[in-house]
């Protein structure tokens, strides 16, 4: 037995466990079940509720944005303060309390601990403060809308000088707030962040090995990765200006006249934020599409009933897209004045991101192909991620190099541009997996009747929506303007575009509120799902409860002896077979082997 | 989970050659890091995020002070006491280094005591850590109040540049809280070993998981990590 290869994927022997099963919590009332609790599912839940009911405030903002773009000067109780209130935080909310927490948080924490046969995340208590923490950095976040002088509306990047000057709306107390927000949010993410590396690394069951985990999984733990070493620069850049705005430190600010008098500022750089911001906000942006990557791959293996195509190259594309993020952030900066050498560096380095995403675009089509199609729900949403996801990374090549992102720059492409990339497109995603996963965590399926209506209306939507802004941008109409005024350059026609734009936009916004409505309702009304409804392979289908009871497994741990996408496999009874099913022939091996 | 078992798993006989070798050994099943405790590994990987937080730090400061167009105040200078009438450069720093890597060698005396349960010895040595510890905040103290009174704040200084003091007291600050917050649970943990919980794998209050000593030597990675720390404050704010 010791001598017969094992390279991860075809191995056919499971090793004996290697760390005795843990004794889990066990909760004792009803409060330390359902609100203090350290079950990762719950944890979840929670944290899918809490980014959920943030993200529909920040929906509800971008309506007022739309609102007055499409109509300016119509609606009186929109000001050109709060118009840059609102797009602060609608972008800060959409970025970081939504969708981070919403894929490492949320699906992190439900999948994470199952996929890879493990009854919870290793330290459980950590795991259940981090969802305390972040709770309360989204209410104190909240609380800004309610303080004198209302949230920041410093832009979702707090470029200092300007975030912290009198000029900005919220330089009370919004901005105060928001960076304390910030802080925690890192600290809760990094408690919780650790827990979903180690339970990848160190949790596994017996025969799981890295190279045998769904992609989902592999998405999430690198984008967790990735955030545990980018978050650090936020977190810094977060106290220096914190410090600047309360002590009076000139980190980043210089010396500057602030009505009409000089400030007390001096000798700080704005363009060190700018660094520190970006060496953050670039890996973010893979943070919130790497999970989406995962997702996507599973949710199309599974609903084509085919295995992924090019398994290893996915897993090696998600680590180098992950790697690669880390050195390219200054192409958020061209415009910021950069020595030119360093913009033809930077501008190299994003373009070859573009080589492993076209890996994993490429991997996905031709696991369609000849793939025995099922368009539901999941799978529709999925097919919306791919052709949304190769529209936004067609227009971050335009922008990724500098002659051509110069005069590109803060126009209403770039609006366009990020919100395809990576606002549409996990979003795609977060949808699609809600309607794959939903009948694991309630017992009950979506209706597909309305699914199919909430994605038609939700993918052509965002075409709408967001295509037009491309043409928007072209014409040079600037992002983050209040009012477009009388500009020579702007035509009619552009005005008459945005006005289209908002209703489109409005309409998007509330047909939403039938996916609201269909989680509700099939909460109590859906049809009952078993526990396998999509036929799929990964172990958290086969959970001897559906929802999964607490420990997830019942008395024995599952053993896993093959890779995730054994789909439509020649010769096998079904057209799927699950992870944990042994090998035929593997009755006596697994005998020896435990 | 703690306890670590001492496996060599089954596959290991039957390696694949070359970069493929290596990648199964990573990928290899159940555990990466084969014989890493999961707090080992949490710590590890919290210890290098923390870098990254105290990179971001010391390179801003770098950033500031490289690109100030004002004379920065010379730490010689700054940091120099006055001891028996004689002029001293760096003095309390010195002191105050010296002490924090001598408690770096109580801590790894402690582990080792640790894992041969020796409860009275691993006690004790962890709590003179503690107090090394504590009397470095107690010098770092003592140097903030000396430079207050000289008129140092973090928005201007006497002297020259104003990022001077704004890092000192940033950098130097989220260092000693590090440090505070490593004696808080320094003299926890000793209080744990004191009373023999790791001995009878007594539950946690909070987390009611078993405790072992293991989590004497996790304790001493975050301990060493803080030392770490302050040799490269030392060397890039002081010695500079």
């Amino acid at each position: 037995m010791v001598d017969v290869p094992y390279d991860g994927i075809a191995g056919t022997v499971v090793p004996p466990a290697e760390v005795p099963d843990v004794e889990l919590y066990h909760p004792k009332s009803w409060l330390t079940r359902y609100v203090f609790s350290q079950d990762a599912k719950i944890i979840a839940i929670q944290y899918s509720l809490t980014a959920s009911a943030i993200g529909l405030v920040a929906l509800v903002l971008s309506w007022l944005m739309r609102l007055q773009l499409g109509f300016p000067g119509t609606f009186s109780f929109i000001d050109a303060n709060q118009y840059l209130q609102f797009i602060t935080m609608h972008g800060m909310i959409m970025v970081i309390y939504l969708l981070t927490a919403l894929f490492l948080g949320g699906f992190g924490n439900y999948l994470i601990p199952l996929m890879v046969g493990a009854r919870d995340m290793v330290f459980p208590y950590v795991n259940m403060l981090s969802y305390w923490v972040y709770l309360l950095a989204v209410l104190v976040l909240a609380s800004t809308f309610f303080v004198p002088g209302g949230p920041t509306g410093a832009g979702w990047t707090l470029y200092p000088p300007q975030a912290i000057l009198s000029g900005t709306p919220g330089q009370d107390w919004g901005i105060v707030l928001m960076l304390a927000s910030l802080i925690l949010f890192i600290i809760g993410f990094t408690m919780g962040g650790l827990n979903y590396v180690v339970t990848v690394l160190q949790a596994r069951t017996r025969g799981m090995t890295l190279m045998r985990l769904p992609l989902t999984v592999w998405g999430i733990f690198t984008a967790t990765v990735m955030a545990l070493l980018a978050f650090p620069a936020l977190f810094v850049g977060s106290v220096m200006l914190l410090l600047d705005r309360l002590l009076g430190t000139s980190f980043f600010m210089p010396a500057l006249v602030e009505m009409g008098q000089l400030s007390k500022y001096g000798g700080g750089s704005p363009l060190l934020f700018q660094h520190l911001f970006w060496f953050f906000g670039h890996p973010e942006v893979y943070i919130v599409a790497l999970p989406a990557f995962g997702i996507v791959s599973d949710l199309i293996s599974t609903h084509a009933r085919k295995n992924i195509f090019g398994y290893r190259m996915m897993v090696w594309a998600i680590v180098a897209i992950g790697a690669l993020s880390f050195v390219v952030w200054a192409h958020h900066m061209y415009v910021s004045g950069m020595y030119p050498y360093f913009g033809y560096f930077f501008a190299t380095t994003t373009l070859i991101i573009a080589i492993p995403t076209a890996i994993k675009v490429y991997n996905w089509v031709l696991t369609l192909w000849r793939g025995d199609i099922h368009l539901t729900v999941p799978m529709l949403f999925a097919l919306g991620f791919i052709i949304t996801f190769v529209n936004g990374g067609l227009t971050g090549l335009f922008l990724g190099n500098v002659v051509v992102d110069v005069p590109l720059s803060d126009t209403m492409f770039v609006v366009a541009h990020f919100h395809m990339v990576m606002g549409v497109a996990p979003i795609m995603v977060v949808l699609g997996a809600i309607y794959h996963w939903y009948p694991k965590v309630t017992g009950r399926m979506l209706n597909a009747g309305l699914g199919k209506f909430h994605f038609w209306v939700t993918f052509l939507g965002a075409y709408l929506i967001f295509f037009p802004m491309h043409y928007l941008g072209l014409l040079g109409v600037p992002r983050r303007y209040f009012e477009l005024g009388d500009a020579a350059f702007i035509p009619p026609s552009a005005h008459s575009l945005n006005a289209f734009i908002t209703v489109v936009a409005l309409t998007v916004g509330f047909a939403q509120m039938t996916f609201l409505f269909n989680l509700v309702w099939s909460l109590f009304e859906g049809e009952p799902s078993g526990g396998n409804p999509w036929r799929a392979t990964s172990l958290e289908w086969q959970t001897p409860e559906t929802p999964p009871g607490h420990g997830n497994w019942g008395k024995e741990l599952p053993i896993v002896y093959r890779w995730a996408y054994d789909y439509s496999v020649p010769g096998a009874a079904q057209d799927f077979i699950p992870q944990n099913q042994p090998p035929a022939t593997t009755g006596a091996v697994q005998g020896a082997a435990s | 989970m703690a306890e670590t078992v001492l496996t060599n798993t089954a596959q290991g006989a039957g390696r694949l050659p070359g970069w493929r070798g290596i990648a199964a050994d990573w990928a290899s099943d159940q555990r990466a890091f084969k014989n890493v405790s999961w707090g080992k590994a949490m710590m590890w990987i919290f210890l290098l995020s923390d870098t990254f937080i105290f990179s971001c730090f010391l390179l801003s400061y770098m950033t500031a002070r490289m690109s100030t167009t004002v004379p920065w105040p010379n730490p010689s200078e700054v940091f120099a006491l006055n001891i028996g009438g004689k002029h001293i450069p760096l003095i309390l720093i010195a002191i105050m280094t010296f002490i924090l890597i001598s408690s770096s060698g109580t801590m790894a005396m402690a582990v080792n005591f640790g894992y041969r349960r020796d409860r009275v010895r691993t006690a004790i040595l962890m709590l003179v850590t503690a107090a090394f510890g504590a009397t470095f905040v107690g010098m770092q103290a003592f140097e903030w109040t000396k430079l207050i009174m000289e008129g140092v704040r973090p928005w201007g200084n006497p002297w020259g540049a104003a990022q001077f003091g704004s890092s000192f007291f940033m950098i130097t600050g989220f260092h000693g809280t590090h440090v505070t917050i490593g004696v808080i649970f320094l003299i926890a943990i000793a209080r744990k070993v004191w009373r023999g919980d790791f001995d009878v794998e007594r539950r946690g209050f909070f987390t009611s998981r078993k405790g072992y000593y293991e989590i004497v030597e996790i304790m001493g990675l975050y301990w060493h990590f803080v030392d770490l720390v302050w040799v490269f404050i030392f060397a890039f704010f002081y010695l500079w």
